[in-house]
Order: structure tokens, then sequence, then C-alpha cells
């Protein structure tokens, strides 16, 4: 290239340079290069140095490629979905035992959420710890994936026509077909089994549940001649009296219950009254624990105490007067407050017994509650079984002649006390098929399984009340070659159509007339599923007339020994769920353990066997099982959860605990829950290792969850929370308050509200994918849950009162975290949020130990894809649950609640891209979204008018070791009890 | 006129300067003895436990140990402030007595030193195998970077852990370096091995003891010591912080620098005490350990013991006086009382009781209860840090979240490990280096031999 010059000097150097350039002088030394070196050429040996180089490279850089994932994109992708942004379906959970309105969330066509359905009149937004887990049901690497005979599978057709041919044969030989169901609340499902039974003249249809409550029906029946479960309004009533009945965790409806309940005794806003509810329960229970007034009672008494209360009720008001040995607890005082509450009050019973429940019915009867808060106009559907009709069957099928039997979503060979005898009978029948979602006890004994879809996949309805209807739709294709039984069994019956059309046909013929709004069908119908959630226009008043002579009690044969008692709890109630690896490590709110059933004694009892918690017993010398020592169990009384023992329900869930079905008593054609007697005998020196995660049971007189009475609180709102003031004082501090502009998000718990379900850490584990760590390392104290919560017990221990306070981070505005961490892993947001970087995480857990709320959470181990956490994290169908919008942390960062994060980006962007401002409420905590007793607020704080900062004003607010000064942005309201001074 | 011999004698035997340089070398040049071999053997088969250990946590995880989501430190801590106190010892005692102008230090300073460098290196292993991602250990140190630049905590003490530690063993090391320069000179002048005489000449750096040399070892020896003696004070103040600035019951107290240093340099001297009465018996170095160097060193035992005893006292005194709920229940339920009254009360016995002892004339004379003593204050001030570390975060705010820790294998595995790395370095320094300051000695030998 020429070079051109722009001075004298310029040029000069120019030229300098070039004659220096010509003088060739290597730069570097020549002395002992070879003559192609000099050179500057490649010799042969050279050449090979780095032909041998870049070959290995080569290999060294191919073979450290990491494993492809492939992601494949939609080929016409379906209009309704855009990737990132999710849509909610409406739909019903129904597993047989509890219902709920619910919305499903999907992400790119998969469902990964759950959220209750706020326009359903019965749950009203609110969900169950079993409804959030249910998602995890439905990735079940255990499920069935395919239809089955002998256990050897076969193709849908083979099997259509071979049973279609075996039920034509039973019905021409005239020998018994039994459908042997759950309860069912589906009108359409129900209209189909009839249209089968009427296919199949011989059919017989039984429903079984696991957990009977055939007597309240049976009782209402005799005095009412209906057949029926009351619909229980507690928002109506003034005063609740609960028997054994645990109807904020297991009892009949508690997502409906707990939503009724707790808004009538939150005293948010300037209430002076609040619902007052006094407890008789024989374990502890979080009922009872809510209770303003517990009494334990022995579960054989209850009888002699209410029939007690009836005659004392009844003596006031001038009826029949019965009487039977005098109750073992006075029930004067309690007779008056009813009396007072004449009309507005409830009482309930959970037991099976139909004496009791007739005295029940007496009893609100007498009250004046039927017709204000028992409602027989619009009587529960749920819990259909019937005792009677299962006894009878047993009969028969040892006979032999039931020829043919259809399980739908029941597993008798479990759950029937009576397993062995039914195991038995099965035998000896013919053609025996299971809709069963995955090999249960059950089905492993069928001939033909024919697995059903999960309920997120399939199509239905519901009817939990007469009158209100609630639509089920499918969220996700079918995973796995499964069809829904009713698909199935219109199949079996010849029928066309599918269950869809069905459903459709059904709500055209039946349901579209209790309405005004559409006037065509299919603008009904699509709002029906749109909302899912049909409200009948029909006014339905309840005729009855009460039988006052049917009323019979006997007197309770008392027997030595101790009693045997058994509950539900809250995570795995019957055990359908047990193999749901979330429900087993969830704590059962009262005793905290996770993983086992286990035998719960009472602390009197304890001392004078000797037993501690976690010592083994014998019982009736036949097995062996942890002892648990429970506070508020009736001393003479033993208590043991159902649910647990599964033989075949799937990797997680077998083999965990013992199975008390067996213990199950059946008197009088019912199936009773308690009246066992049990020998038990300490096993010197056996232990066996329970997986509890909270040890320490008291608050060691801290001011932790604070309390007051009602009194107290009207005379002055404060009461209780006084320490608040003393700390407000004393706050000092030399370094400036930090400041927040724009956002500041802020919580408030409301301990009053809160009942313990558990519902929240479900909804935290399936939103925040929480890994499952199983139970050594649940024992090892290394739970990973990000919200737990904590149950305090106070006064005596026979009968304690108890707390519930769910803690998670508190994002101080102070954090004690924050400073201590070497690598700045854990800043503080400009939104007052306390953030994990997991990327920068080393895993020092200083901030672990300087959290003085014990929130943050270490990943000890890899618990995603890795066999000795196999879980559904290590199975690609498992991992397909997984919130996209959250990160799976690695083995060694720290881990804690993000105030979720996800969901307050998500909205701040899309009021963004409205161009508007975040409304107060838009955005909910996946706790709280679904919290059955809203409990929880979440919001703004710099917002004035938001309802955060409405709570926060409040003189009950307080934050958790205020004194500790770190400034929370968690705050929570004083706990208050009605209870008489 | 009468004059009060102060300090006993110091090089007993009458020795020329020439017997002491045979003295002291005469292991270097002689055949390795068996038990060195066996010693050696134990020592590495220690530190194979230890490499299992550390395998199994980088390879699994943490969750390997025994610490939990409440008690989330454990024996990786108490391990660290422990050997991190032990690696006290011997900058304490060169530094301060070469201040103090103590000229007993001399037949000890070498060891105690060599015994701090390994200890140091011991205890640095802890915090990053302590840690759950260890690949990223880096992260921790402040070097500019491409993430914006991100830059470490400067107010995390575990930050200033890694400043304080890394300078100290740099700071230690060097200071025992150019201390042994002359030796390493002697020896390659001794010699008749071909190989040692370049080794050591290497490590001599060509010192020819000339007056000049001598005069800027001296000055470099002087100006090491002033920087190094405040390091010693830093270093565990700082690790003190680790636990007196975070909000924990029990940790969050003023008085700790001071204790945690007084203690640093309490158990320091205790293993000082330990290994050189090994030292003196197995090398039968009786003529340059006397019975008034361990009189000495007993005697400031005797009184850092009461300072310990008062800092004790202090603490139990102050959870009482603040009315702290929270101070109170971790002293008097959770350690005075309780379920680690056990660890409490050794602490309390081997640290501020059993060397009460040292007051009497006849048990300071005594080296065999001199030696057990001095391996109960290293238990003692063990518990210490057990006490500390494991009291604290098991009983802490909420009672909900109260668990209690024990160790696993694999803990227990990588403190032998260290155990074995202590010993195995200590056995190679017996082996290979002068283990006394040759030169010191001869420079004292006029005064206080006989």
């Amino acid at each position: 290239m020429k070079k051109y010059w722009q001075s004298i000097e310029a040029y000069n150097s120019l030229k300098n340079n070039h004659e220096i350039a010509e003088d060739k002088v290597s730069e570097f030394s020549v002395e002992g290069m070879s003559e192609e070196e000099k050179k500057g050429e490649t010799s042969r040996r050279d050449f090979l140095k780095m032909l041998g180089f870049t070959v290995g490279g080569a290999i060294v850089a191919a073979s450290c490629e990491t494993p492809v994932r492939k992601a494949i994109p939609y080929l016409n992708q379906p209009q309704e979905i855009t990737p990132g942004v999710a849509n909610y379906y409406a739909s019903t959970f129904f597993d047989g035992n509890d219902y709920c309105s619910i919305l499903v969330k999907t992400r790119e066509g998969r469902p990964i959420k759950i959220e209750g359905n706020e326009l359903s009149p019965i749950s009203k937004g609110g969900t169950s710890a079993r409804v959030q887990a249910s998602i995890l049901n439905l990735y079940d690497n255990n499920r069935l994936k395919g239809p089955t005979i002998n256990r050897e599978s076969i193709d849908w057709n083979t099997l259509d026509t071979q049973i279609t041919e075996k039920l034509q044969l039973l019905a021409i030989q005239n020998k018994e077909i039994v459908l042997l169901t759950s309860t069912i609340i589906s009108p359409s499902t129900k209209k189909m089994i009839n249209d089968f039974l009427n296919t199949y003249p011989t059919a017989q249809w039984i429903t079984h549940d696991a957990i009977s409550y055939n007597a309240i029906r049976k009782a209402h029946e005799t005095q009412f001649n209906q057949a029926v479960i009351p619909s229980y309004d507690f928002s109506k009533a003034a005063l609740v009296v609960g028997f054994n009945a645990d109807f904020l965790g297991t009892w009949l409806s508690p997502v409906e219950f707990a939503k009724q309940y707790s808004a009538a005794r939150k005293l948010l806003n300037g209430e002076k009254t609040m619902l007052r509810h006094i407890q008789y329960e024989t374990t502890l229970t979080i009922t009872g624990g809510s209770a303003d007034e517990r009494t334990p009672i022995k579960s054989s008494q209850e009888k002699t105490i209410l029939l007690n209360l009836f005659s004392t009720l009844s003596n006031s008001l001038k009826g029949t007067v019965y009487s039977l040995s005098d109750s073992s607890v006075n029930v004067t005082a309690l007779a008056n407050e009813l009396l007072e509450n004449k009309g507005q009050s409830i009482v309930v019973s959970g037991s099976n017994d139909i004496e009791t429940q007739l005295i029940v019915n007496a009893i609100n009867n007498i009250l004046g509650n039927y017709g204000s808060t028992l409602d027989l106009a619009h009587p529960s559907q749920l819990k259909q079984g019937n005792d009677e009709a299962m006894i009878s069957l047993m009969e028969r099928m040892k006979n032999g002649s039931v020829g043919g039997i259809i399980h739908y979503n029941t597993n008798p060979a479990y759950n029937y006390p009576e397993a062995k005898k039914y195991i038995d009978g099965l035998d000896k029948i013919e053609l025996s098929i299971s809709f069963a979602e995955s090999m249960d006890e059950t089905a492993m004994l069928c001939q033909y399984v024919a697995p059903d879809n999960n309920y997120l996949e399939s199509w239905n309805d519901a009817e939990p009340k007469i009158g209100f209807y609630s639509m089920t739709q499918p969220t996700i294709k079918n995973i796995f070659d499964t069809r829904q039984a009713q698909d199935s069994l219109l199949k079996w019956m010849g029928a066309t159509q599918n269950y869809q059309r069905f459903i459709e046909k059904y709500w055209e013929e039946n349901l579209f007339n209790k309405q005004s709004t559409h006037l065509i069908f299919k603008s009904f119908w699509n709002q029906s599923v749109h909302d899912g959630i049909f409200v009948s226009e029909e006014k339905l008043s309840a005729n009855y007339s009460f039988n006052e002579a049917a009323l019979k009690a006997t007197e309770v044969s008392t027997k030595k020994g101790l009693e045997l008692f058994l509950y539900e709890k809250a995570g795995i109630g019957s055990g359908n769920f047990a193999n749901n690896p979330w429900l087993q490590e969830l704590p059962d709110p009262i005793s905290m353990a996770s993983w086992d059933n286990y035998l719960c004694i009472s602390p009197s009892l304890s001392k004078q066997l000797g037993l501690s918690t976690e010592d083994v017993v014998s019982i009736n010398n036949k097995f062996e099982m942890p002892v648990l020592v429970q506070p508020g169990l009736q001393k003479d009384t033993v208590a043991v959860a159902l649910g647990y023992g599964r033989t075949s329900a799937g990797k997680v869930g077998n083999q965990l605990g013992t199975n008390f079905y067996p213990f199950i008593q059946i008197k009088n054609d019912l199936r009773k829950t308690f009246g066992s007697n049990v020998n038990i005998e300490k096993l010197e020196g056996k232990t066996y290792p329970l997986a509890l995660t909270q040890t320490h049971n008291t608050m060691e007189g801290r001011s932790l969850v604070r309390e007051t009475t009602l009194d107290k609180f009207t005379k002055d709102p404060a009461s209780g929370n006084e320490q608040h003031a003393l700390d407000a004082a004393k706050d000092a501090t030399l370094y400036t308050k930090p400041e927040f502009t724009g956002f500041r998000w802020g919580m408030a718990i409301n301990l009053s509200a809160c009942i313990g379900c558990g519902n929240c850490v479900m909804s935290c584990q399936a939103e925040n994918n929480v890994a499952v760590i199983g139970k050594k390392e649940v024992r090892n104290r290394r739970i990973m849950h990000w919200i737990r919560i904590d149950r305090y017990y106070s006064e005596e221990s026979d009968n304690p009162s108890v707390v519930h306070q769910p803690v998670m981070c508190q994002h101080c505005d102070n954090a004690p975290c924050e400073n201590v961490c070497p690598v700045a892993a854990t800043p503080h947001s400009g939104e007052g949020l306390n953030q994990m970087i997991y990327n920068r995480c080393i895993g020092t857990r200083y901030c672990m130990n300087n959290c003085p709320y014990r929130v943050r959470r270490f990943n000890w181990f890899e618990f995603a894809n890795n066999n000795d956490y196999d879980y559904n994290m290590n199975n690609d169908v498992g991992k397909l649950v997984l919130n996209p919008d959250v990160v799976v942390r690695s083995r060694g960062v720290v881990e804690k609640c993000s105030l979720c994060v996800q969901r307050i980006q998500e909205k701040k962007l899309l009021a963004k891209k409205e161009n508007r401002q975040v409304m107060d409420g838009e955005i909910k905590m996946a706790c709280q979204a679904s919290c059955p007793t809203d409990a929880i607020t979440f919001g703004n704080m710099l917002d004035p008018k938001s309802e955060i900062s409405k709570v926060n004003k409040n003189p009950r607010n307080y934050h958790l070791l205020e004194h500790v000064h770190t400034l929370p942005s968690t705050s929570y309201i004083t706990k208050i009890r009605n209870k008489k001074s | 006129m009468y004059k009060k011999q102060v300090r006993g004698v110091l090089v007993e035997g009458n020795k020329t300067y020439g017997q002491i340089t045979r003295d002291i070398t005469t292991t270097l040049y002689a055949k390795t003895p068996l038990w060195w071999y066996i010693a050696s053997s134990i020592s590495s088969i220690a530190i194979i436990v230890g490499i299992w250990a550390v395998y199994t946590t980088i390879s699994v995880g943490i969750g390997t140990w025994g610490v939990n989501n409440n008690v989330a430190w454990g024996w990786g801590i108490i391990n660290f402030v422990w050997w991190i106190g032990i690696g006290h010892a011997g900058t304490a005692f060169s530094i301060f007595l070469l201040i103090l102008r103590q000229k007993w230090r001399t037949s000890i300073n070498r060891a105690a030193e060599a015994m701090t460098v390994v200890a140091v290196i011991c205890a640095g292993m802890f915090p990053m195998l302590h840690m759950g991602r260890i690949w990223d250990a880096f992260f921790i140190l402040p070097y500019w970077n491409t993430r914006g630049p991100l830059w470490v905590n400067f107010n995390s003490p575990l930050f200033w852990d890694v400043v304080a530690i890394s300078t100290y063993l740099m700071a230690s090391a060097v200071f025992w370096y150019i201390g042994m320069i002359p030796d390493f000179a002697t020896i390659r002048d001794n010699t008749t091995s071909v190989v040692k005489k370049r080794i050591y000449g290497f490590f001599s750096f060509g010192w020819i003891g000339s007056a000049r040399g001598w005069l800027r070892f001296e000055a470099v020896s002087l100006l090491l010591g002033g920087l190094t003696a405040p390091l010693v004070v830093a270093v565990h103040s700082i690790v003190s912080m680790d636990f007196a600035t975070s909000i924990m019951p029990g940790w969050h107290t003023t008085i700790f620098p001071p204790y945690f240093v007084v203690g640093a340099i309490f158990s320091g001297f205790g293993m000082v005490l330990t290994l050189m009465i090994i030292v003196r018996k197995v090398f039968k170095f009786q003529d340059y350990l006397t019975q008034s160097h361990f009189d000495a060193i007993a005697r400031i035992l005797t009184f850092i013991s009461l300072i310990m005893a008062t800092a004790y006292t202090t603490e139990l005194f102050m959870a009482w006086y603040s009315g702290a709920e929270y101070e109170m229940f971790t002293f008097m339920r959770n350690r005075v009382t309780g379920e680690y009254t056990m660890a409490f009360w050794t602490m309390i016995t081997c640290n501020a009781i059993i060397p009460q002892l040292f007051w009497f004339k006849r048990i300071r004379k005594n080296i065999t209860i001199v030696f057990i003593i001095s391996i109960f204050i290293n238990i003692g001030m063990w518990f210490e840090r057990y006490v500390i570390v494991v009291t604290s975060l098991s009983k802490d705010f909420l009672p909900s979240s109260w668990a209690t820790y024990s160790p696993t294998s694999v803990e227990v595995g990588i403190f032998i490990g260290t155990l074995g790395i202590f010993t195995l370095g200590i056995l190679m320094f017996f082996r290979y280096l002068p283990m006394m300051a040759i030169s010191e000695i001869k420079g004292i030998l006029k005064k206080t031999s006989k």
C-alpha cells in the first residue's frame, strides 16, 4: 500500500523505518535453530507435533460435550398456547372422599399447579393439602401404562371384546354383576351407571367408602325419612359443638367448613362477635386445636355424653328425657350455651354409630338448627357408602353367587376391615375388573385392569350438594395408554358416544332448564365449562318431619383395657394417595411426624408404661409399632392413623407404617373407627426412628404466637400484643432505615384464621419445585419445605392449648443473613425482598446459622436426578410437574421462600404491558392463593390503600422476634379465642 | 550481693558451640529410626481416612455430615477454630517472647513455628471442605471479573477470615523459613552427603555467616516479628467475629475477640507443651529443653487459664445481667445445665480448673503430670469450640426449630485426616529440618548455661 506523508518529519521517519525494516535482523536469537526454523518453515517434526496437538485437542474438546436435551418446537402451534404464559382451566377435584372446585394452571400444555376456584359457592377458592398434592398423582410413573389381563398388557380392543362377551354371558346366565364404586357425586356418571344397570339387568351398584359415614344417612332416614347427609353452614352458626368430628381437617368437607369457620373467626373488620367452638374429641386434631374449649373424651363415651346433653336440653325445653349412665363430663354449661344459641348452633359427631347420630339429630332438631344451620334441602352428596350393602356383598361373594365385579375408584382389598375375606371371595368370581390408575391391592387380584385416566385427563361433572354443579375438564391428553372408566363402561354397554358427549347430553336434558341466563344450550355449556361452576336456579325447600320416637339409646358396655381410636391424617387421609411423596413428607399438623403412622399414647399413659416417643410396643402380641406421645389424647385411649401399611401403592408408598383398617369394627351393620380394644406391651430397648420435623413442643414462655380472648379483645384490640408497643418504644438503631420507592412487598398472617391444615406447605412445594428428601433426611432435620407450620402446645399436657404458626422467610429489611454471606449471594432487592442467588451461593451456610427464624434450607445432596432420592425429580414423567418459572436447585446451595418472586414478576410485567399500575390483590402468593382460611394477606406496603397496609395498621399486628430488630416484612396477627372466663 | 535467679538454666551440660551443632543436627544425619517409620505410617493411614472422608464429602455432599437445617455448622467449624488456635502457639511464642526478650524461647520457637504452619494448613482446609460447592470456592476471592464486576461481601466475617488466615499463613511460614536460613547453612557446611549439601545449600540462600548477613538477619527477624505480632491478635479476633457479629444467643458478645485470642494462645501453648515433652523424651534433648522451660510455660498457662476462667464467668454474668432471655437460656439452660452439660463442664474443668495445679512447684517439676495436663488443655479447648458452635445453634430463638447435632463418621474422618497431616508434617520436620534454632541457642549459651 502506498503511504502518504503529512510533513517532512513524517516523511523522514517513514523513510528511516522503511530502511530499518529492510535491514532484516531477527527479533529473537536464532542460535540452536534448525535451518527450516530459521527460515520460518515447518519441519516434518513440527507438522507432526501440530497435528498431534490439534487432533488431541479436538478429541478432548469433543468428549467434554454435555448431553443434548432436545426441546422440540410445535409443528403447529395451538392457538391458545403462548410459550411462557400459563393457561388456567376450571375443573373439579374429587377422589371419592373430598370435593373441591379448582383451577388448573397449565404451561405449554401440561398442568403444573392447582388453585382454588373462587366461583364455587362451596369451596370458595380454597383447597386442601391433598388437592394441592393431587397434581403429582398425574405424573406418577407408577401409574398403569395400559390395560392388562392377569397383569400382562393387552390392547384396548381385545380387552373390550373379551369383557363385553363375558358380561353378556353373565347376564345370560343370570349371574350377578357387581359394580363396586366409591361415592360418586357426578350426576352424569350416575345416569350412566343406571344405563349400565339397565343394559345388564343382573348388575348391582354398591358404593363403598374407605371411611364410612353411613350412620348419618341412616339416622336421617330413621328420623327424617330421607337418607341424606345435611349440608352444614358454619357461617350461620354462633356456636359449634363437635364430637370427634375433625371438620377442619378430614371430616366430610373440610375446605368448605374451614372457609366458613375462619371467616367467622377473623375479627379483622371491627366485628364484635365471633363463632364459638367447643370440641369434644379423643385424639388431638387441628379442629380440636382450633377450638375455644376442648375436652378429651373416650370415644365410647361419646354417646352417653350426647344423650345426657340431649336430656338436659330436652328437660329445659320440656321434652322427653332419656337416661343412661351419667356422662363423664358435665354438660350443663354446654346445654345452657346451646340454649342461648338456639337456631344458630351446630352439633356434629364424627361417629359412625347410628344411635349417636340419632341423638345428634335430636339435639340439632330440638335446638331448631334444621332449616337454619343444617340444610336438608340441599343435602351433601358426599359419602354415600352403604355398609350394609357391603356386608351382604361379602356374603354373596362367599357363597359364590357373584359372577362379575367391576371396581371403580375403590380398593377394598386394602381398606375393607375384612380384607382377607374379600380377597377370598374375589377368588370365586369369574370376572373381576378394576379401573385402578395404578396396580393397587385390589387391582392386583383382578383379571382385567382397565386403567382409568387421572382426573386431570378426564371429563366429568360433580354435584357435591344438590343444586350445586361443578365441571371437570381434561387439562392434558392422557399421558399413558389409559381410558376414562366411564368411557370403558359406555363401550361395554355398547354405547357409541363417548363420555364427553354423554355429559353434554345430560346437562342439556337435565340442567339447561334449571337456569335462565342462557337461551341456547351451547352457550350455557361453554359458560359452565369455562366457569367450572353452575348453581341451579331451582328453589328447593326441605320438606321434612321429625320422628321423635325413633330416638333410642342403649347402654354402652364398658370393656377393660385400652380403647383404640382410628383417625385420618390431613395429608394421607384414607390412604388412596399413599404413593404421593409430597403428602408422605407433609408433617402431620399436630404430631409433626411424616412418612409413618404410629401409636399415639397420652402423656399419662406414657408415664405409666414408661414409654417415650420412638419406643416400640407390641400390639396384641401380634405386631410391633413405634409410639408417639401425643398430648391431648384421652388417657385411656390409644390412637393410630389409617391410610398406611399399603402393600401395592407404588415404590414411595409401599410398606410405610401399618395398616389399621383390619381394626375397624363392624357393629350393627356399620363400620366403626373406634371400639376395639388393644393390649400394648413395651419392647424393652427397641426403638424405631420417626421423622419428626419439630421436637420441642412449647414456646418456652417466649412471645412468639400472641394470643388473647374475645373479652379482652373487645376491651382492648391490642390485648395480647402488649409486647409490640414495648418493643416499638425501644426501637433504636445507628443505621438509616432502608427506603423504598414504588413497591415494598409485605405479608401478614392471621393466626386467628390459621388452622394449620398444611395446604400452604403443599401449594408452595408445587409452585417452587421444592424437593422431597425422604424419611431419613427428614429425621435428620433437613426438610426442604419453604414454609413450615410450627405447632406449639401450652398449658397442661393432658389437654394442651394448640397454636399453629406458619413460618417462612420473613424478608427482613435488616436481614441478619444478608451481611454474613461472604459472596453476597443473598442481597436485598429494591422492593424489600430478601433474594437468594443460587448461582452465586457457595454453601457456607453462615446465613442459615444467622437466621433467627431458621427458614433457610440447604441442598444437602443432589435431590434431582439422584437414585438415592427416587421421587418425582428422578424420572422424566415426574419432572413434568416442575414449574418452569422456578429453577431446580443443585447440591450445595441454600434456598428459601422467595415470596414467589416469579408471581410478582409475572403480574408486574402484565401491568407494564397493559400500561397500568399493579392492582392491589392482583399478585397472590402460592401459599395465600388457595388458603382455605384466607389467613394470608400480601401486597404493597407503600400503597396506603392496600389490604396489607390496612392489616399492618391493625393493633393486633406484630412481627415475629421483633426485639431482635430484623425488621421483617412479614407480620402476624394475634390469635383470638372465644373463651368464657 | 545476692542476685535472685529469675530464670533457671536454659542449656545444661556445659556445651560448647560445636557440641550444640552436633547435638541438634545428629538426627538429620542419623539413620531414620524405626519409630519414625511406624509413626509416619500411622499418620499416613489417618490421612487416607481423611482422603476418603473428603472424597465422600465432595462427591456426595455435605449431607454426609451430621449438620442439619438448624445446626448448620458442626465439627467442620469446631475443628477449624481448634486448629487455628493451635496455630497460634508458634508465632505467639517466637514473636511475643522475641519482643519481650525472653531468652528461653530459643530452644522451643522453631518447633512451635513448624507446628503453627502445619496447624494453619490443617485449619485452612476446613472452611473449604465445609462449603457446599467447593468447586466455586474461588468466588470468595475479590478478583476483577466480568460479572458486573461482582465483588465479595466485604462486610462478611468469613471474607475477613480468608484474608486473615492466608496472610497469617504466609507470614508465619516466611518467619519460620527465614529463621532457619543460618541453620541450613550450618548443615550445608557440615554434611557429607552431596545431595543434602545441594538441597540445604539451595535453601540456605548462600548464607556465609558474615557480620553484614547477621545484621540483616536480625533486622528482618525483628521486622517480621513486629508485622506478625498484630496478625496473631487479628487472626483469632477475626475468627471470633464469625460468631460475635452474628445474632445468635451465646455468639453475639463483645468479649469474643480477646477471649478467643487468649483461648488460642492457651491451646497453642498447651500443644507446644505436649509436643516439646515428646521431643525431649524421644530425642533426649534434656539439655536444651530443661525443667525451667516447662516451668516457664506452665506459669504462663496458669495465668492464661485464669483469664479463661474470668472470660467464662463474665459470659455467664453478662447473660444474667443483660436480662436477655435468649442469652439466659443458652447459657443457663443449654450449657450450665441441659443437654450439653457434659461438654460445658468438661470445658470448665479442663481449661479453668485443672491448669490451676500449676500453682504447685512440685507439679510443674513433674514432666509426666505436666504432659497429662497439657493433653487436658487440648481436650478442654476442643470442647470450648464445641460448646460455642453447637449449643448456640441447637437451641436458638424459635423452639420449633430446636434440633440436636451429632457428627457422622465422615466428619470424624476429616478430623482424623487433619490429625494425620499434622503429625506427618511434624514428623517430616523432625526428620529433615533442624528442630531447634541452633544459632539462637548459641546466642544465649554464655549467659544461661551450666
